[in-house]
C-alpha cells in the first residue's frame, strides 16, 4: 500500500480528524487507491503551462473598505454549544 | 396540479384558477404520502411554506408578480435558510439553525417562491449516489432499489416524483447533472460565478456552482432568472449582465454547430446509452443543427485533476467545522487538539474524512508541486481544449453518465468506481463552463441524460437548445410509475 498506518496517522493529526483503529486499514487502503489514481497526472506534459487561478481569468473584485455588517454575536452564538460571558468556550489550552 | 411545469403553474396562478395555498397544500400532502419511500427531504417546512403561500396569494392579487410567485420549490440542504436547519447532509451540522439566508434563498424568496423544505444530499455534496448522507440514502423513484445520483439526489428525486415543481442544487463535479440524468429530469449547472455562492456551504470553492433541477429547460430558465447575478457578498460572482432568459421560448431556433467529442463515447459508455445520445443528436440535426466530430485531448485526465483540486479545497474549507462556534461538539476530549480530532471524527462520515485526508495529503510539504500544482496545470490544459473547440462549435454534446442509475450499495465499497461515474460531467466545472442535462430516453425503464456544454455565460444558448429539443421529444414528460397520482 502506498500509504501505511504511520502516514495516515500523520495526515489525521494535520487534518485534526480522528480515525478509529477499526477504520484504519480501510482508510489506508482506499486513500492509497485514490493517490494511485491521481498519480497518472504526473505523466502529463505541462512544461510552460500556467496553473489555473480562475476558470474565467477574473481577478478578485474589491469593495470599498467600509463596515457593512452590524453586530450579530447574540444571534450567531445561539448555535454554539458552550458560551460564557459572550465568549466561546474551548477545552483548557494552557495549564 | 403536480404534473404541470412551473411555466404552466405560473399562468394558472396569474389567472387565479389556483391559489398558491392550494398548490402548497397539494404538494405538502404528496410529500407526506410519498416521501416515505424516497427519503428526498431532510426537513419539511409546513408552517413556513403555508405562510409564504399566503403572502404569495396576497401578492398575486395585486398583480405585482414574477413567474415564480406562489410556486412551491425546495432547496438542497446546502443552502443556508434563516431559522431552518441547514445540515448539509452531515451529523456535524445536525443541530445547526442558520442565522441567515443564502443569496440564492433570499433571491427566490424575493421572487415569491414558496419553500416546502430542504432536500437530502450527499454529505457536504461529496458523493455521486446520495448514499453518504447522515440522513440515509435517497431512493430513485424509477426504481427504489437504485440510487438517484448525487450529490443533489434529494432535489432530483423530489422533482422526478413530482413532490415539488422545481428545486435548487449545486454542482461541483456533476452534482446537478448526474442526478438529473439518473432521475429523468432537466438539470442546469450555470457558468462558474453566474449565481452567488454566498450562504452555500463551501465544498470546493473554485468549482462549486448553484443551479436548478426542473422538469423542463423552460422551467430552468425561469428559476435561473431569479437566481443569477452579481452579489457583493461573493467576490467570485460575475458582474456580467444577466440576460432575459425568458427569450428561451420566444426566440426562433438558430442553427448551431454541435461538437461531439469522440472521448465521450469510450468503452465506459453503455452501448444503449450511446445509442440514445446519438438519437438525441439526430433530433438536433432534424432541427437544422450541424454535427461536428471533435476531440478533447486532455479530458481523460479530468477525474484525477478533480480528485486533487476538489479534496484540496475541501480540506481547507471544512477546517471551519471545529465544534466551537456551531455544529456537533465532542464531549470526550481532554485538550484542544483531541477536542478538534474527536469532534470532527464523530461529526464527519467516511467519504468526507477520505476527501479531507486526500486534500491534506496533496497539499502537504513535499507533495504540493507534484499533485496540486500539476493538477491546476492540467486543469488549464483541459480548459484550453474546450476553448479551442468552441472556436468552431457552439455547444458540445455527449452523455451525462456512462450508465443509468446503479443499485444502492453497488459502488459504496469502491470509491474509484464511484468517482468514475462523473467522468463526463467533471470537465465542465473544471473549466467553469455551463452545462445542461436533459432526459433523452430509457434503458430498461431507467432514464438517461443528454449533456450539452457551452462556452462561458452561454446559459441562454443551452436553455434554448434544451427548449427546442423538448418541443420535439417527450422524454421529459415521463413520470415514474407510482408517482403519477
Amino acid at each position: 500500500m502506498l500509504l501505511n498506518r504511520e502516514d495516515v496517522e500523520k495526515l489525521c493529526l494535520l487534518s485534526r480528524l480522528e480515525i478509529t483503529p477499526e477504520e484504519m486499514e480501510d482508510v489506508s487502503a482506499k486513500l492509497s487507491d485514490i493517490v494511485n489514481m491521481v498519480k497518472q497526472l504526473q505523466a502529463a506534459e505541462t512544461t510552460g503551462v500556467l496553473p489555473m487561478a480562475h476558470p474565467l481569468d477574473q481577478a478578485q473584485r474589491m469593495r470599498e473598505d467600509k463596515a457593512t455588517e452590524t453586530d450579530h454575536h447574540e444571534k450567531y452564538q445561539q448555535n454554539a454549544s458552550l458560551v460564557e460571558r459572550d465568549l466561546y468556550l474551548v477545552p483548557k489550552v494552557i495549564d | 396540479m403536480h404534473d404541470a411545469t412551473i411555466a404552466h403553474l405560473a399562468q394558472s396562478l396569474k389567472d387565479r384558477t389556483v391559489s398558491s395555498k392550494e398548490l402548497t397544500k397539494h404538494f405538502l400532502e404528496r410529500i407526506s404520502r410519498l416521501d416515505t419511500s424516497l427519503n428526498s427531504f431532510i426537513t419539511v417546512c409546513e408552517e413556513e411554506a403555508l405562510a409564504q403561500a399566503e403572502s404569495a396569494d396576497e401578492r398575486l392579487a395585486t398583480g405585482d408578480v414574477t413567474p415564480l410567485t406562489g410556486i412551491p420549490i425546495a432547496h438542497k440542504d446546502i443552502f443556508c435558510t434563516e431559522g431552518v436547519k441547514t445540515s448539509c447532509g452531515s451529523r456535524i451540522l445536525d443541530n445547526f439553525i442558520s442565522p441567515y439566508d443564502a443569496t440564492v434563498v433570499s433571491k427566490l424568496k424575493a421572487a415569491g417562491a414558496v419553500m416546502l423544505g430542504k432536500t437530502n444530499m450527499d454529505e457536504f455534496a461529496m458523493g455521486s449516489s446520495n448514499e453518504t448522507s447522515f440522513y440515509g440514502v435517497v431512493h430513485n423513484p424509477w426504481d427504489t432499489t437504485r440510487v438517484p445520483g448525487g450529490s443533489s439526489g434529494g432535489s432530483a428525486a423530489a422533482v422526478a416524483a413530482q413532490l415539488v415543481s422545481g428545486a435548487t442544487g449545486t454542482d461541483t463535479g456533476g452534482s446537478i447533472r448526474q442526478p438529473a440524468a439518473l432521475t429523468g429530469i432537466t438539470g442546469l449547472k450555470p457558468t462558474y460565478g453566474r449565481v452567488s455562492r454566498y450562504g452555500m456551504v463551501a465544498f470546493a470553492s473554485s468549482l462549486d456552482q448553484a443551479g436548478t433541477l426542473t422538469k423542463t429547460a423552460e422551467d430552468s430558465a425561469l428559476m435561473l432568472q431569479a437566481m443569477a447575478g452579481a452579489d457583493e457578498r461573493d467576490s467570485t460572482s460575475l458582474s456580467a449582465t444577466v440576460p432575459d432568459f425568458s427569450k428561451v421560448q420566444k426566440g426562433a431556433w438558430e442553427n448551431i454547430t454541435i461538437g461531439v467529442p469522440d472521448n465521450f463515447f469510450d468503452d465506459s459508455l453503455d452501448t444503449k446509452n450511446a445509442q440514445l445520445v446519438k438519437e438525441a443528436l439526430s433530433v438536433f440535426e432534424k432541427l437544422g443543427a450541424r454535427i461536428k466530430d471533435i476531440h478533447l485531448k486532455h479530458i481523460h485526465l479530468s477525474v484525477p485533476v478533480y480528485y486533487v483540486v476538489a479534496p484540496a479545497e475541501a480540506s481547507s474549507n471544512l477546517s471551519r467545522f471545529d465544534g466551537v462556534r456551531f455544529g456537533h461538539r465532542s464531549e470526550h476530549a481532554e485538550n484542544l487538539t483531541e477536542f478538534y480530532m474527536k469532534t470532527r471524527g464523530e461529526g464527519f462520515g467516511s467519504e468526507v474524512k477520505r476527501r479531507i485526508l486526500t486534500g491534506t495529503y496533496v497539499l502537504s510539504a513535499g507533495y504540493y508541486d507534484a499533485y496540486y500544482l500539476q493538477a491546476q496545470k492540467v486543469r488549464q490544459l483541459i480548459s484550453q481544449d474546450f476553448a479551442e473547440a468552441f472556436k468552431t462549435v457552439d455547444v458540445i454534446a455527449g452523455p451525462t453518465t456512462p450508465t443509468p442509475a446503479f443499485r444502492i450499495g453497488q459502488k459504496t465499497d469502491d470509491p474509484i468506481q464511484m468517482y468514475l461515474n462523473d467522468m463526463y460531467t467533471i470537465g465542465a466545472p473544471l473549466a467553469g463552463l455551463p452545462a445542461l442535462s436533459m432526459p433523452c430516453g430509457f434503458i430498461n425503464n431507467l432514464p438517461v441524460g443528454l449533456q450539452l456544454i457551452g462556452p462561458h455565460l452561454s446559459e441562454e444558448k443551452l436553455l434554448k437548445a434544451g427548449y427546442y429539443y423538448q418541443q420535439e421529444t417527450d422524454w421529459h414528460n415521463f413520470v415514474p410509475p407510482g408517482y403519477e397520482a
